[in-house]
């Protein structure tokens, strides 16, 4: 098939505009965080700082509490991927393996749980965490993420578990293997690189997570980044805009990096999922 | 000797599906399904934040007093704006750039990057940002409109007209990485003969779409956009940092208020009762949704 010239032309001019549409609010966020406060103030701002400074991450961090909340995020995203990938691998295996009224009830809980409104939800938790003693702590967060990330985890998963032909499974049960040691042996290794995916993406979840953080967290020092990074913006939606910026360009290079090593993965795993209906 | 160990072999896996699936269903029954019982229940009580007496049963006041609560349904109006108005300009931007994105084009790799960048940031941070393009000093839109000589800009955010379109404008930017992903699957599954017998057929662009490429990305597009309308219509954080409801709670969507309501008020059960009233309306989007794919079934 030929395409003419015109059309090519054409073809490159919209992807022109969705490249700036997508790109601009991210260069501008890097653009502001790199200004000293003079030129923030000024009345026509430039697109490239005229006198680059490092003064906003100084001043952001000297302001809030960054590190305790980067560490707080970074306890709560790496316990949330861990967890809820060692509970929902096991379950995916049986969601994709057996055909039980159970893997359907999971299935339909997957689909249910993604038009849950939070509000219905965050009360009674708040309510249950609160009397177990688990508001305002880290670990009462984590168990909100894992039963958060999970409905995506299993989806991903089943999605994973499926690619493995069964007959290998069943090939290594005729050469006398037993079900863990296939499991261990001959199915895990082949689901390594989805686990890791999943976990990852888990991981991103929970590091971005914000309704949760800011209704469970209550004291400075136990908040998450996102919930420190709206600190930065006062009460009368005043900001102090350069150190605001600069706190928000360094929350999201974590993510960002995580995002670029499983972009490709998570793609093929929602195709996976999506093959399955 | 297989038939003896095929019948306790068999309940041994039974046995040991369950000790498989235990430690996600006990979390999942613990944490999210008997919290969600727990909400609806909640709704037809009188629960407080911090307040001494024993919570009491008071039927469905909570929902007539809704039905009577004129901020609510105001809120509601703007969350309905709201989730339709991001998720129809967000399926037709990211119809055309998964479209782009098929095709064979230089700088491929670098939009499909950019594609998903929204994807990976933290809302709290996309919100920050648009903030920062919407300031009505240090703010590039602005800049740009003076730039060009349309005048000297406005403030978005606390203009009572602008401040809905803004948001809207922010949630299309956030939401359009997933809708794009899930449709570029769809395309890359769309039969490349089949686009070139209808070429051959003289079938123009439009044609092909519509007879080639729509069929076989309609499951999908109907899929993405019935969970983006879900996920818009639940949305928080966003709208939380760039204008927390305001001005005047013209940007405040039902997340907003039941938030502000629950915890804010500590109006346990009345906040929990508006929790309900949006699951119906889910539900019954989602129903609408299922009807027409069943419809689309019997058509073939």
């Amino acid at each position: 098939m030929r395409t003419s010239r015109t059309v090519r032309l054409g073809q490159y001019v919209a992807l022109l505009a969705y490249l700036v549409f997508l790109a601009f609010p991210f260069l501008w966020l890097i653009s502001t965080a790199f200004k000293p406060a003079r030129e923030l103030g000024s009345l026509h701002p430039t697109w490239i700082p005229q006198n680059p400074t490092l003064a906003n991450f100084r001043q952001a961090f000297d302001e809030q509490p960054l590190l305790d909340a980067a560490l707080n995020s970074l306890v709560a995203a790496l316990g949330a991927a861990v967890v809820a990938v060692l509970i929902a691998t096991p379950m995916a295996y049986v969601m994709a393996r057996h055909r039980t009224t159970l893997s359907r009830m999971a299935t339909g809980w997957v689909v249910v749980s993604q038009a849950f409104p939070f509000v219905l939800v965050i009360i009674p938790l708040f309510l249950v965490l609160k009397n177990l003693r688990l508001i305002n702590s880290v670990p009462g967060l984590i168990m909100v993420y894992v039963v958060w990330a999970l409905p995506f985890a299993l989806w991903m998963l089943v999605g994973y578990v499926r690619a493995v032909p069964a007959e290998l499974e069943e090939a290594a049960a005729v050469d006398g293997a037993g079900k863990v040691r296939t499991l261990v042996s001959v199915t895990a290794p082949l689901l390594a690189p989805g686990i890791v995916a999943t976990a990852l993406f888990a991981f991103i979840t929970a590091w971005n997570e914000f309704f949760f953080a800011l209704v469970l967290l209550k004291t400075p020092e136990k908040q998450t980044l996102p919930v420190v990074l709206t600190h930065f913006i006062g009460a009368e939606g005043v900001a102090d805009l350069g150190p605001l910026a600069a706190a928000a360009f360094l929350a999201t290079l974590p993510s960002l990096v995580v995002f670029a090593i499983i972009q490709k993965r998570i793609t093929g795993g929602m195709l996976a999922g999506a093959v399955k209906s | 000797m297989t038939l003896a160990t095929a019948t306790p072999r068999r309940r041994l896996l039974d046995h040991g599906a369950w000790f498989l699936v235990l430690p996600a269903l006990l979390p999942i029954l613990v944490l999210s399904v008997g919290p969600l019982l727990y909400g609806i229940a909640l709704a037809f009580t009188d629960a407080q934040s911090g307040r001494t007496e024993p919570t009491q049963w008071i039927g469905t006041l909570n929902f007539r007093d809704l039905l009577h609560d004129t901020l609510f349904w105001e809120s509601f109006r703007i969350g309905l704006l709201w989730a339709v108005g991001v998720t129809v300009p967000q399926f037709l931007l990211a119809l055309g750039l998964a479209l782009l994105l098929n095709q064979k084009l230089r700088l491929r790799w670098l939009a499909r990057a950019l594609a998903i960048v929204p994807w990976a940031m933290p809302e709290v941070v996309v919100g920050i940002m648009w903030r920062l393009v919407y300031n009505p000093d240090a703010g590039i839109l602005n800049e740009t409109i003076r730039d060009i000589g349309l005048g000297d800009g406005r403030d978005w955010l606390s203009g009572l007209a602008t401040a809905l379109p803004a948001v809207i404008v922010v949630g299309v930017w956030a939401g359009m990485p997933q809708t794009t992903v899930a449709l570029l699957a769809g395309l890359q599954n769309t039969p490349r003969e089949l686009h070139e017998a209808a070429a051959m057929d003289g079938a123009g662009a439009w044609r092909r779409f519509r007879t080639v490429t729509w069929p076989a990305i309609r499951p999908i597009a109907l899929a993405i956009t019935a969970l983006n309308l879900i996920w818009n219509f639940n949305s928080f954080a966003l709208v939380y940092v760039l204008t927390s409801g305001g001005p005047g709670g013209r940007t405040r969507l039902p997340m907003l208020f039941a938030y502000e309501e629950a915890f804010r008020y500590g109006q346990f059960g009345y906040a929990a009762a508006m929790g309900c009233v949006m699951v119906a309306v889910i539900s019954i989007i989602l129903a609408f949704h299922l009807v027409g794919r069943l419809r689309r079934g019997d058509d073939g």
